[in-house]
């Protein structure tokens, strides 16, 4: 009698944040499923079940291939760089360096700032005439660049925005993974006199590799979640130049009121996601074994 | 002599040179803010400094709605989300029953889904409940965190079971023991998800965008771009100022409380 009432203490505890997780992650998840297979209710027609027709038409859909290519390249060309820049912050930032507190709040600081505000700063940035990257291409005879509004720049040029905010985020990870190196490691490869570069390759980039790891699947699911920018910045255009995954969803549901193909678009971003996460539960299972 | 003994000074430039260019886009905003819309551009450095451009923001656009409501919706949802993740992070640690496992493994699926995946539907219920344009709408979704409820059991599990035993000879109720013995002890552990969840918030766009249609509701974030992208055509000085003026807040207390920020993020991982 005792325990059951422990027991209904401790559901009363969880209550309320089990009913509001229900109501606000798993009721939707479920429901996004559902409402997938069905067509979006118009004016003249109810909506009504079309298994798998959303679907099918996504596998046509151009837009979809584009947002989706667009995210690919976006993920390829800003998770290397950013991850690499991050982990020569973090090695410059750990060591005794002038104003080295100056340095990490000059890294940190893009990151705490909301996209919407970075990405009015660069817009003006990138102004075409005014702003100082198309001065600099004028100067090196390239004119007046339009960097957001041509096809081919615009893109590179939100990648340039998600490699600055985002690699001082990546840096305080390695941060404190590089504080976490006994001391006596470096001690002993200086008595055996070797190279800076030999025990940076053989000792600390090895053992960073956990780190970085959690960082490229957290980097991914940024890349897939990445939206503000776009909204901001260019609205998917030039031609759907920028448009990426979740751009579009907002789009078709909000702009076009498609909620059903908006549902199937959301399907597919969640089971990238589910993939990306069981990756990293792969790899936390594995960081354990190795211990 | 620049750099220490234990660093070339080449990498000391680097270092400071890739900071310089890490804070150039936060430094031309700060230029273009403080100077007459003519000179923003212009870069010379005998123009005037004035502060006509901020003035000029915050008559011309509901700036003191904005920040109020920011200010409501981050404070209401960090109370929320402290109090539901500290009572559930309790339940786990400390009480059995039926299904304990199953339901904590599946509040941690919530860790791989993002919010914004279920827009479409969180949309629908908030109308549903007549919750939009409110910020309540914008906040309710957040209430239940997985991640707040994960980092609190894990800190409930690490106070020794002893000190609880001791309050409940005394005669202490449960709550009296969450709340004498518990919530002390995970106060840093409350300041960091705390300080994550206020940065994470102030800074939130897609979710407040879609719920909100009018100045009464709107946060700083959709504000700001509001006012950026159809109030203004494109002045840089205004813009800018509108900018600084909405991240203000945010910056000063980072670089007041720069360590603790750093730490918080370490501590509260990703989210």
């Amino acid at each position: 009698m005792r325990a059951s009432r422990a027991s209904m203490t401790g559901l009363a505890y969880l209550a309320p944040a089990a009913l509001l997780m229900a109501l606000f992650t798993y009721y939707p998840a479920i429901v996004t499923v559902f409402h997938s297979l069905f067509s979006t209710a118009k004016a003249n027609r109810p909506s009504r079940f079309i298994a798998l027709d959303n679907y099918r038409y996504m596998l046509d859909d151009p837009i979809f291939w584009k947002a989706m290519h667009n995210n690919i390249l976006f993920a390829i060309g800003t998770i290397p760089t950013s991850v690499a820049i991050a982990l020569v912050m973090a090695l410059w930032v750990n060591k005794k360096m002038a104003g080295r507190s100056f340095l990490r709040m000059a890294y940190f600081t893009p990151t705490i700032l909301p996209m919407v505000a970075v990405a009015n700063i660069w817009i003006f940035l990138y102004a075409p005439q005014i702003g100082p990257f198309s001065r600099a291409a004028s100067l090196f005879g390239f004119g007046h660049v339009n960097f957001l509004g041509s096809q081919a720049t615009a893109l590179p040029a939100l990648m340039v925005v998600g490699i600055w905010k985002e690699a001082g985020f990546f840096m305080i990870f390695y941060l404190a993974a590089l504080q976490n190196i006994p001391p006596n490691l470096s001690d002993a490869a200086a008595i055996e006199g070797a190279s800076r570069w030999y025990f940076f390759r053989r000792v600390v980039f090895p053992l960073m590799l956990p780190t970085t790891m959690f960082i490229l699947v957290n980097a991914i699911v940024n890349a897939f979640r990445m939206v503000d920018q776009v909204i901001v910045m260019t609205q998917g255009g030039p031609d759907n130049a920028t448009a990426l995954l979740l751009y579009y969803i907002y789009q078709t549901s909000f702009s076009y009121w498609d909620t059903s193909y908006a549902a199937a678009l959301s399907v597919v971003l969640l089971m990238i996601l589910a993939i990306l996460a069981f990756t990293q539960f792969g790899l936390m299972e594995k960081r354990v074994h190795y211990r | 002599m620049i750099g220490t003994p234990n660093t070339p000074w080449l990498e000391t430039a680097g270092a400071w040179l890739l900071a310089g260019l890490w804070i150039l886009p936060l430094a031309y905003a700060f230029w273009a803010a403080f100077h007459a819309p003519g000179d923003a551009t212009s870069l010379r450095l005998a123009s005037p400094i004035v502060l006509d451009n901020f003035h000029y923001v915050w008559k011309v656009a509901p700036f003191p709605t904005y920040f109020l409501n920011t200010f409501m919706l981050v404070t209401l949802i960090l109370v929320v989300q402290l109090v539901l993740a500290t009572l559930a992070g309790f339940a786990f640690a400390r009480y059995d029953f039926p299904f304990k496992n199953i339901i904590f493994g599946t509040i941690l699926l919530q860790l791989m889904i993002v919010p914004e995946a279920l827009m479409v539907e969180n949309y629908r219920t908030i109308n549903f409940f007549g919750l939009n344009d409110s910020i309540l709408g914008m906040a309710v979704p957040y209430f239940a965190s997985a991640f707040g409820i994960f980092l609190m059991r894990q800190t409930f599990k690490s106070i020794p079971k002893e000190l609880d035993d001791a309050a409940v000879v005394e005669g202490a109720t449960s709550v009296q023991v969450l709340w004498r013995v518990y919530v002390p002890l995970a106060r840093p552990t409350l300041l960091a998800y705390g300080l994550v969840s206020v940065s994470y918030h102030w800074n939130n766009f897609l979710w407040p965008l879609i719920v909100s249609n009018s100045v009464d509701s709107r946060p700083l974030t959709v504000g700001l771009q509001v006012f950026s992208s159809v109030d203004q055509g494109i002045n840089w000085s205004f813009i800018s100022a509108a900018t600084l003026l909405s991240v203000a807040p945010l910056l000063i207390a980072f670089l007041l409380f720069q360590k603790q920020f750093v730490q918080s993020f370490l501590r509260a991982g990703i989210r």
